[in-house]
């Protein structure tokens, strides 16, 4: 003897992007803040030091914005033409950046005025950065040099012209303070050791190299450039890990998260694309309003923040974590009672008599199964059900047509109940899932209210919105039907020996359906 | 082996259980403890076609299939003076007493006409009621009671007849005795007759035949009330009548119970009367209380509609028949007990007859939606495999879903089902992947396709091949819309996917618009051919190319298949035409073709026998023959006079061996057949006894007592004794000291006055205990096999103890070190304790 069967509600495979851990995670950020700034923000650098401020290089100045500031806490405004790449030090306690006019400037957070001016490139200076002994700075220009300047005495060290155009991306290692790397237009990246006098490493990108970036452990060198981002190994030699083309513009800003898991890339295409460090799969994306030149994310991702070539910066804060306190706390009194004898082992000689499982049926089931048509209509036709689950709410009406009670369950309904179906029919008869089952209702339901037509306005006007709507759906399937005849035209010619190489149309046989319900 | 028997066409299975209400054995044992429906060790009796069969009723098995009538069985009856015989009667004419716990025929009575139902009541003497068709009356049937001869011979004639009644019903439902055989109804139409024996008194009542609103009055089934003047009838629309006071012509009464939506196909009265069962198209087991309709109890969904209704003796189980030859057991108190299904009888087998490669059982459709899995070997359902997975709600006039297509692949991991609606303009078409679960023993659904085919899909077929492991299977649907369909198993890239593979479209393939009609892949499959309308096209399976084609006009292909083994460069189609046509691969062209109208088709999966079964005026022949040589190997013309509808090879578990050499075609498999009265027929080479001797062993009178909570409890704590024994490296001795001291034994058994005083046994008995506690193992396996040797021969002292020093001897060959523990001085004192056990014995 069977039990009754609930109804099966056709899943569909949700399309689109499926949800997994990292687009939940990546989710949770709030609406983003905008801040308008002068001009196309070249860098954004957060503060390694707690309360994690960032340094927004734009134009002439930088900005040092507090975490959820929305004006500036400090600007400096000392730069008579362009600043670029403001930067922390590891301390977050001095901010080196350079200038259009070649200098590199240090400057003391707390102070204004720059503590340090280092004096030697002869055209402007796009990147800057510490070493990993904070002693020194190293700097690339774009007068195809890079130098190295020592921060107490400010003199120069040493300089390097490898190079063979514009150098314009730069990191420093972390764990050798002697270890930086440079990115050039010249499509190379040069790994330089202070000790040395030449480059001890150069690899070829293959595209003018705007962000360089080397990972926490100093192994591996991530590289973007053109619609590029390539991973190499730097142990190995400089060899080619993997090669990411997932920006359909070019990169120009990377950017690793706290944990080292997630590599994100920004790119002119306005998107910010989600890497997982060991997959090297996009995880998630965002979409952005502009392109985008800078990204920065604080530690423990508590924001991003991203500049655009139109001087915007997008911050987005994320949302603090949900406490389910509430839940737990009903329990409690109950707590006794509902452990007793749960934690009691079953001996060797203890019979064991199992607790049959209820079956929870839903509401419809259970009217369903009591044969109550109507009902089990009116319960599929509930806001809830009928908004979010849509497919359970055709279910339903499948199953009534099934048994040949769909017609008695949608008669006898005032005005209403006569609307609330309409509405439903009229926005969901379009989707190609509903469609044939919806088609059907809907045919039963003008063939039943067709005498009382004109009796009410607001049922009138979801018959009018349903002829729209179908009218509608009629005149993209006919565009669709043209475009698919061109593209059978275009495979013929291509392809002379496979004879059906396309998919045959899906929705062919839907036009077809609701062309016979046109005459509304 | 009888090899130089004709080839016989055998019934297995699948008939009808339809013929009369199934009858539970009267059992003299009653057991009226807690666990009284479940032990009750009775058998159920069912006519089922020209058997009568025999269920257990506790284990669900055939027991026995007692043959010998000629035709239709149509009504089963205990004798009422002999609870352990069984009268049958058939459309043969003759009524048959059987002693169905041995499955002897005890007496054959001859009647002379066709006997269409059966009675028997306790106060008649010597005489039953059957019904029988009146003489030079079409359609008209007569109830009789016919004396029953008594005479030596086992067949005897019976001729004495008289009438009763007039104008009966032909069902054994339009019949029933009242309360003990003091008067019998008969309904007829719209007519209800009642006649009183013993006061000779025929009274009718009939019901206005106007069909009411909906209504209509005719009756379906009448029952009496064991024990009160009461008639309830079932009627076309669904009401149940109680009829009162018929004894008068006017004043009767009757009052109304409605439940049914539909005819109530039939009624039984509890024992005591105080409840009436009630079932109908819908399914459902409806329970009245003391004949009121406001209190009911409804057991529902129970799968087809009831046909009958019988009620066990006792009133503690009762069973319904349904139309697709299931029996229910259902508990007194309603509850759904067990299930005895043979080959479930669907409307229409659409799927044809599959073998499921790893039980070797045949699916085919079951009840409605359902796949059955049939085991051939125990004329039993395996399981059966909801495919459509909706509530079936019996109405007639609805468009129900059902499964028309069904395929294994090789291995059986994979099964592939199609299922459509009834409505022929726009079938609401399925395809479902199914993988067959290891630990979870059955199949689970991997894939479902909406829509996989705009209109029918006429054919379906995997890719057979074993060695290429699972990445090689292939699926291939062919359908009216004109393509063939290549469906491919995908990975999911997707880690956190729950399933690993899913099924998705590869190929659509058609051919110059023509409707696609079969599809086969080669043994090797490396080729697949489809047949479009008169065309069939061989494609190849890498590139999808189309190869050659074939065709023999006029007349669309009908079957197709590839032959195996030495003859797989050969592809034999048939015409519906009436042509059978043998092309050669390598050649491409025709290479005999033989004029047959086959309607079967089917190629033995391990051999290259082909076997076609051909319908021509008004009966079947199987032709068998391999596809290199025209001429068949075997004809049998007039398999049967029903048309075969559907084949299937069903390979032998081992090979059988055969000696004649024109039967070798079925030493592999066994050929077994479906006509369209869904009756499951096999070809066999040995006679007819020697297939019934295994199922007609003696019938094991269960003494065995029943499994009561009780002896559940003791057994297990027995068990657990045991248990502690051998856990402790003890080995087990029954009993412990008591019983397997000989010298207690005796004590406990003597009869006390012929015992010696207790002062003298006292010190026996303590040494006896003392001794057997320190050297435990040794000795008491020395009890032990004493007590044996002691049973043997006890009267001789001397003997014994000779006896039981060889046997110590022995043990101490055996038992090795642990029999070297024991001390000279404990041996010794341990046959003085034997002696001194005896020596009292010996006394009297």
């Amino acid at each position: 003897m069977a039990a009754y069967k609930p109804v099966v509600v056709q899943a569909c495979p949700k399309l689109g992007e499926r949800i997994t851990q990292d687009t939940l995670y990546w989710r949770g950020y709030k609406t983003p803040v905008q801040i308008k700034e002068f001009g196309a923000v070249n860098k954004i650098d957060f503060s390694p030091a707690p309360p994690y401020n960032y340094a927004v290089t734009a134009s002439s100045r930088i900005h040092i914005y507090g975490r959820y500031s929305q004006e500036p806490i400090k600007t400096f405004s000392r730069f008579r033409e362009a600043a670029y790449c403001a930067t922390y030090r590891d301390d977050g306690r001095l901010l080196a950046a350079g200038s259009e006019e070649g200098s590199v400037c240090l400057f003391d957070v707390g102070g204004k005025a720059p503590l340090r001016q280092f004096e030697g490139h002869t055209k402007p200076v796009h990147v800057v950065g510490f070493l990993s002994d904070k002693y020194r700075i190293f700097s690339g220009g774009d007068d195809y040099s890079s130098a190295l300047w020592d921060i107490p005495s400010a003199s120069e060290i040493i300089s390097y012209s490898e190079h063979t155009d514009y150098v314009r991306c730069g990191c420093a290692s972390k764990v050798n303070a002697d270890v930086f790397i440079t990115g050039s237009y010249d499509h190379t990246v040069k790994l330089f050791d202070a000790r040395t006098k030449s480059s001890v490493l150069t690899i070829e990108h293959g595209h003018p190299v705007e962000s360089v970036l080397l990972f926490p452990s100093g192994g591996l060198l991530v590289s973007a450039g053109g619609r590029y981002v390539k991973v190499w190994d730097v142990l190995k030699g400089g060899q080619l890990l993997v090669s990411l083309k997932n920006h359909h513009k070019t990169v120009t800003c990377l950017c690793l998260n706290s944990s080292g898991q997630r590599l994100l890339s920004g790119s002119l295409d306005r998107h910010v694309k989600i890497y997982s460090t060991t997959s090297y799969k996009v995880v998630h994306s965002f979409n952005y309003a502009t392109s985008i030149l800078s990204l920065a994310l604080s530690p423990e991702d508590e924001t991003i923040v991203v500049g655009m070539t139109n001087g915007v910066l997008n911050v987005k804060h994320r949302k603090p974590e949900e406490k389910n306190e509430n839940s737990q706390k009903k329990r409690q009194p109950a707590y006794r009672t509902y452990m007793k004898g749960r934690t009691y082992m079953p001996k060797q000689e203890d019979f064991c008599v199992s607790k049959p499982v209820k079956r929870v049926l839903r509401k419809y089931d259970k009217l369903l199964r009591s044969f109550e048509s109507s009902k089990a209509l009116d319960a599929v036709l509930e806001p809830p059900i009928m908004l979010h689950t849509p497919e359970v709410t055709v279910a339903v009406m499948q199953e009534l047509h099934r048994r040949g009670t769909l017609r008695s369950a949608l008669a006898g309904r005032d005005e209403k109940q006569v609307n609330l179906l309409l509405t439903f029919v009229a926005r969901r008869v379009i989707e190609p899932r509903f469609t044939p089952v919806l088609v059907t209702v809907a045919d039963m339901i003008t063939d039943i209210y067709h005498p009382v037509v004109g009796q009410s306005a607001v049922v009138d006007k979801q018959f009018l919105k349903l002829k729209e709507a179908v009218g509608k759906e009629i005149d993209y399937q006919e565009e669709l039907l043209e475009v698919l005849g061109m593209m059978d035209a275009l495979f013929a010619t291509f392809t002379k020996k496979r004879d059906t190489s396309l998919e045959e149309n899906k929705s062919n046989g839907v036009t077809e359906i609701i062309e016979t319900n046109r005459s509304y | 082996m009888v090899a130089e028997d004709a080839l016989r066409v055998v019934r297995c299975g699948g008939s009808a259980l339809r013929g009369a209400r199934a009858v539970f054995s009267a059992d003299s044992k009653q057991v009226g403890l807690g666990a009284g429906a479940a032990a009750l060790g009775g058998y159920l009796l069912c006519a089922s076609g020209d058997f009568v069969k025999v269920y257990s009723v506790n284990t669900e098995e055939t027991l026995r299939l007692m043959g010998g009538h000629a035709d239709l069985v149509t009504g089963i009856q205990l004798n009422p003076h002999n609870h352990m015989q069984l009268y049958s009667s058939s459309l043969d004419g003759t009524i048959k007493l059987w002693d169905f716990m041995d499955g002897i025929l005890i007496k054959t009575f001859s009647v002379g006409s066709k006997l269409l139902a059966l009675y028997t009541v306790a106060s008649a003497e010597d005489s039953v009621f059957v019904v029988i068709p009146k003489k030079g009356e079409r359609d008209t049937f007569q109830l009789v009671s016919v004396k029953l001869t008594k005479g030596a011979g086992q067949d005897l004639e019976s001729k004495e007849l008289s009438v009763v009644l007039d104008g009966v019903g032909a069902s054994m439902k339009h019949i029933a005795f009242g309360r003990e055989g003091a008067y019998v109804g008969s309904v007829e139409g719209v007519n209800l007759q009642v006649y009183f024996f013993k006061q000779k008194l025929l009274n009718r009542f009939s019901l206005s035949t106007v069909k009411t609103k909906g209504g209509d009055n005719r009756f379906s089934c009448v029952m009496c009330h064991p024990t009160e003047d009461c008639i309830a009838t079932g009627h076309a629309d669904g009401k149940i009548r109680l009829w009162r006071n018929f004894h008068h012509k006017k004043e009767y009464t009757y009052s109304t119970l409605h439940w049914h939506h539909d005819i109530v196909m039939d009624l039984a009265f509890s024992v005591e009367g105080t409840r009436l069962l009630s079932g109908g198209v819908e399914s459902v087991l409806v329970q009245w209380h003391n004949e009121s309709s406001c209190q009911k109890d409804f057991l529902p969904r129970l799968g087809s509609p009831i046909e009958y209704i019988s009620m066990s003796s006792d009133g503690t189980l009762c069973c319904t028949l349904h139309t697709d030859n299931r029996i229910t057991i259902i508990n007194s108190n309603l509850r759904f007990s067990r299930s005895i299904q043979g080959l479930i009888k669907s409307r229409d087998v659409k799927t044809g007859l599959v073998v499921d490669p790893r039980t070797k059982a045949l699916v085919l459709n079951g009840e409605p939606g359902h796949l059955q899995f049939y085991s051939l070997q125990s004329d039993q359902q395996l399981f059966s495999l909801d495919i459509v997975q909706r509530q079936y709600i019996h109405e007639a006039g609805l468009k129900q879903s059902d499964l028309v297509k069904v395929a294994f692949s090789a291995q059986g991991t994979w099964l592939a089902t199609v299922e459509e609606s009834e409505e022929v303009t726009d079938p609401e078409l399925q395809l479902k992947l199914w993988f067959y679960h290891e630990e979870a023993q059955s199949f689970q659904l991997n894939t479902r396709i909406n829509t996989p085919h705009d209109n029918h899909i006429t054919d379906m077929c995997f890719r057979d091949m074993d060695e290429l492991g699972d990445d090689s299977i292939i699926l291939v649907t062919t359908g009216r819309d004109c393509v063939f369909k290549v469906w491919v198993m995908v990975e999911d890239t997707d880690p956190e996917a729950q399933q690993s593979v899913s099924w998705t479209c590869d190929f659509v393939g058609s051919y110059h618009n023509y409707q696609a009609t079969n599809c086969c892949f080669s043994e090797d499959g490396s080729l697949l051919a489809v047949s479009f309308e008169e065309t069939v096209t061989v494609w190849d399976s890498l590139t999808w190319d189309l190869k050659c084609t074939f065709c023999h006009p006029p007349g669309n292909i009908r079957k197709i298949c590839f032959g195996r083994l030495t003859c797989s460069k050969y592809l034999i189609g048939a015409t519906d035409y009436g042509f059978l046509c043998c092309w050669n691969l390598l050649t491409c062209a025709l290479e005999w073709s033989a004029h047959l109208n086959v309607v079967v088709l089917q190629p033995d999966p391990l051999s290259e026998h082909i076997a076609a079964v051909s319908w021509l005026s008004k009966e079947s022949s199987l032709f068998v023959f391999k596809p290199n040589e025209p001429r068949p190997v075997y004809i049998q013309r007039n398999l049967c006079k029903e048309k075969i509808l559907l084949a299937a090879f069903v390979p032998r578990d081992e090979p059988e061996m055969i000696s004649s050499e024109k039967y070798l075609w079925l030493r592999k498999s066994q050929l077994f057949f479906l006509t369209d009265t869904q009756e499951l027929m096999t070809l066999s080479t040995k006679s007819l006894e020697e297939r019934l001797t295994p199922s007609s062993k003696q019938l094991a009178v269960e003494e065995s007592l029943p499994v009561t909570p009780f002896s559940l409890l003791l057994g297990k704590h027995r068990r657990q004794q045991a248990q502690e024994d051998t856990d402790l490296g003890k080995p087990i001795v029954h009993n412990k000291q008591e019983q397997a001291s000989p010298a207690v034994k005796e004590l406990l058994h003597t009869p006390a006055h012929v015992l010696p005083s207790a002062s003298f046994l006292c010190t026996i008995f303590i040494n006896s205990l003392l001794i057997s506690k320190e050297n435990k193992s040794a000795e008491e396996v020395a009890d032990e096999v004493e007590m044996e040797s002691e049973k043997a021969e006890d009267d001789s002292d001397e003997e014994d103890v000779t006896a039981m020093e060889q046997e110590d001897t022995s043990h101490v060959e055996l038992l090795g070190e642990m029999t070297c523990k024991l001390s000279k001085s404990q041996e010794k004192e341990l046959r003085k304790i034997r002696k001194m056990d005896y020596s009292w014995i010996s006394a009297f």
